[in-house]
């Protein structure tokens, strides 16, 4: 997007208001007010939401921090509630009990344990319906809201509270699901994975792709988690940032089955320096720990050569 | 002008449904209600009917489906059975709890184990207490007429709560009987248009809903929709009573069968009440004074109305096509129990659990229970509470 210019797209009105209950140095509100910002301006939206940390910190009753329609229904259908959402814009708009001239949107937001857990069956049949919405997952990797357990989007060796650091542990035993590429083999017309990185020029151009193509959308955030990756609040950007540097969490796009990469690190830089900046990996720098992280790094470099591939057919 | 046809209890629903055409109507196939949304697909297909049907991948997103669309300001509604019920358990309390009018047709069956296809009334009665309103058909008349009255119950200001209308599995739902049907005008305009007062459509007055509320405000929530429960007496009776003005046919919250007199009276919900009142009609014929009292309205439960329907008669049959697991009786026998001690009606009654995954239950057996509630109350004799009917025996059968 050529017009892209940082200081008009953060001067746009925030639809998720100040004064919700999130942490400091939470990704996930970062993620999710800049999804909102590709919203154009007169265009209404529904907002879904997954129950989860920011469900939970954001609706509490009787106060709503959001300024659009917004509606939680339980942990594992946001895919299924906005598509029911959807439907009933296409049906009213059908019988004309709404005016021509108002456009909604629909978005909804879920964390990893709402999408690529639990909410999995509901997300993956929305998007195969091809509902006309965009859904959202912020991924922290974890299940944060109860309290750090491990969900399949935590990465390999991470110290969480169901797979604890120990003398015979060395955290989560598995590596992570690759939900953005499941998703894309649903043939929908949008798929993108991305983060806050830089002046959020890539989540903004892809969240404004996701909510204007007709069909259905994905869109996977990598949303970090103070409590849960233990590091300083005010790190947050930096460790997006490493993510993406050392193609821990690459920047790409399927837009109508073409897999493109959206940015390319000059120098892709080693998975240390990801991983050093997280209490979570600190076992890792332990002594014995070299080999772990070898492992992780063959397990990143595996993910990254397949991804460039796809992106070079 | 109504007109008479032939059709089962499946088909006179997918009719009905036609004729409503509600906004949005998201199902998940299960037997024995599996017709339903195929029929209603087959209307749309040909044109008959433009509601939007969604073809979910589960009874939990049949519901969530449901719960997104109607709060966002269209009717809907959607069909399931047995498991697919209890698949969208959670749901059910959430549209409950939103208050939100949906409607859910339900076709009775048992729940696993064994898996089993036939009726009984485990699935409805295993979500008694969810929130919604729950109205029992005996026939495919009743299944017609009682979907019809669904929304107007469920949409009225006094209410705001999901009701269940449910009909027997296969008994019901794939039986042809003769059935009267009224003109779709006549239908629509007895049901009405659907105008929510907020939803999350509505442009220029955003809303939120399904809030987390924390102990400060949850008890509140709970209170006012056991008010509209309360409250939703009087709109079935007066829903009731306007469809019979209106066509004819009809009753509130039970149908009285032969009771002014009786001595001895079969409680019973769904199809076996046809069965149980052909036992009462020929026991009559032989002298006893037997009648039937065939629930209508589970859900609000009509205690005081049912103890006064029965204050008088000498001995009652409580009638569950159910098991609690509770070790004294079926769910129905532990509600009307309470309701005749509570409202000081000393009649005695005995618990019987009959029909379960399909076990026929003949009119035979109906009056071989008529028969021990009158031997026992002339003997004087304490007959054995919660007893099962029509169990295989050892030597086989």
């Amino acid at each position: 997007m050529a017009g892209y210019n940082l200081k008009e797209v953060m001067s746009k009105p925030e639809r998720l208001a100040a004064g919700h209950r999130m942490c400091a140095g939470c990704g996930a509100t970062i993620g999710i007010r800049a999804v909102l910002r590709a919203l154009h301006e007169g265009d209404r939206a529904v907002i879904g939401n997954a129950t989860g940390c920011l469900e939970v910190s954001s609706f509490m009753y009787p106060y709503t921090a959001w300024e659009d329609s917004y509606i939680h229904n339980a942990f594992e259908n946001a895919g299924a509630t906005l598509s029911g959402v959807e439907t009933a814009y296409r049906a009213l708009k059908k019988r004309g009990r709404l005016p021509e001239d108002e456009n909604f949107k629909f978005i909804t937001f879920g964390g990893d344990g709402g999408t690529y857990d639990i909410g999995f069956q509901s997300l993956s049949g929305a998007m195969e319906r091809g509902h006309d919405m965009v859904y959202v997952c912020y991924d922290n990797g974890a299940y944060m809201n109860t309290g750090i357990q491990r969900s399949s989007a935590t990465p390999q060796f991470a110290d969480t509270t169901t797979t604890p650091v120990g003398k015979e542990s060395h955290g989560k035993v598995q590596t992570r699901k690759d939900l953005s590429a499941i998703i894309a083999e649903h043939h929908v017309p949008y798929v993108a994975q991305t983060t806050f990185t830089k002046d959020f020029k890539d989540i903004h151009v892809k969240s404004e792709k996701a909510i204007y193509t007709e069909g259905a959308a994905f869109l996977n955030v990598l949303a970090p988690c103070p409590r849960g990756w233990r590091y300083e609040t005010s790190e947050v950007m930096k460790i997006c940032h490493l993510a993406v540097e050392t193609c821990y969490w690459p920047l790409f796009e399927v837009e109508h089955g073409n897999w493109r990469l959206t940015y390319e690190p000059k120098r892709k830089l080693p998975i240390e320096d990801f991983l050093r900046e997280q209490g979570r990996f600190k076992h890792l720098f332990k002594p014995g720990g070299e080999e772990l992280i070898e492992a992780f790094q063959a397990e990143v470099d595996k993910r990254w050569e397949d991804l460039l591939y796809r992106c070079s057919r | 002008m109504s007109k008479k046809d032939r059709m089962s209890g499946n088909e006179a629903t997918a009719y009905a449904i036609r004729q409503v055409n509600p906004d949005v109507m998201p199902a998940f196939p299960i037997t024995p209600s599996t017709e339903i949304p195929q029929m209603v697909s087959t209307y749309i297909a040909n044109g008959e009917m433009d509601t939007e049907f969604i073809p979910v991948e589960s009874e939990h997103s049949s519901m969530s489906a449901a719960v997104g669309a109607e709060a966002a300001g269209a009717r809907s509604m959607t069909a399931t059975s047995s498991c697919g019920l209890a698949f969208m358990w959670e749901e059910l309390l959430v549209a409950a709890s939103n208050r939100l009018p949906l409607v859910l047709t339900l076709v009775n069956r048992t729940l696993s184990g064994p898996i089993n296809i036939n009726c009984d009334h485990s699935d409805s009665m295993g979500a008694r207490d969810t929130g919604w309103i729950q109205i029992y058909a005996e026939n495919n008349q009743e299944a017609y007429d009682n979907f019809i009255q669904a929304f107007p119950i469920a949409e009225d200001t006094r209410v705001h709560l999901p009701v269940m209308v449910c009909q027997d599995g296969f008994i019901t739902s794939h039986a042809v009987e003769n059935i009267t049907i009224e003109e779709d005008a006549d239908v629509k305009d007895f049901v009405g248009e659907y105008h929510p007062e907020e939803f999350l459509l509505n442009p220029g007055k955003p809303v939120a809903v399904g809030p987390y509320a924390v102990s400060n405000y949850s008890m509140e929530a709970k209170y006012n929709q056991e008010q509209a429960m309360i409250r939703s007496k009087e709109v079935i009776l007066e829903v009731a009573e306007k469809f019979r003005k209106r066509f004819g046919r009809g009753f509130g919250l039970f149908e009285q069968y032969r009771t002014e007199d009786a001595d001895f009276i079969m409680l019973i919900m769904g199809s076996a009440a046809g069965t149980a009142k052909e036992a009462a009609d020929r026991l009559r014929e032989r002298g006893m004074k037997a009648g039937v009292l065939k629930l209508r309205v589970f859900r609000p439960f009509p205690a005081e109305e049912i103890a006064d329907a029965l204050r008088g008669c000498r001995a009652v049959a409580i009638m569950d096509r159910c098991e609690s697991f509770n070790g004294h009786g079926g769910p129905l026998s532990s509600e009307v129990n309470a309701a005749l001690y509570l409202n000081g009606a000393d009649v005695v009654s005995v618990s019987y659990v009959y029909g379960l995954a399909g076990r026929d239950f003949t009119v035979e057996t109906a009056e071989g229970i008529f028969n021990e509630l009158r031997d026992a109350s002339e003997s004087g004799k304490k007959l054995t509470q919660y007893r099962y009917v029509g169990l295989r025996t050892r030597k086989g059968q």
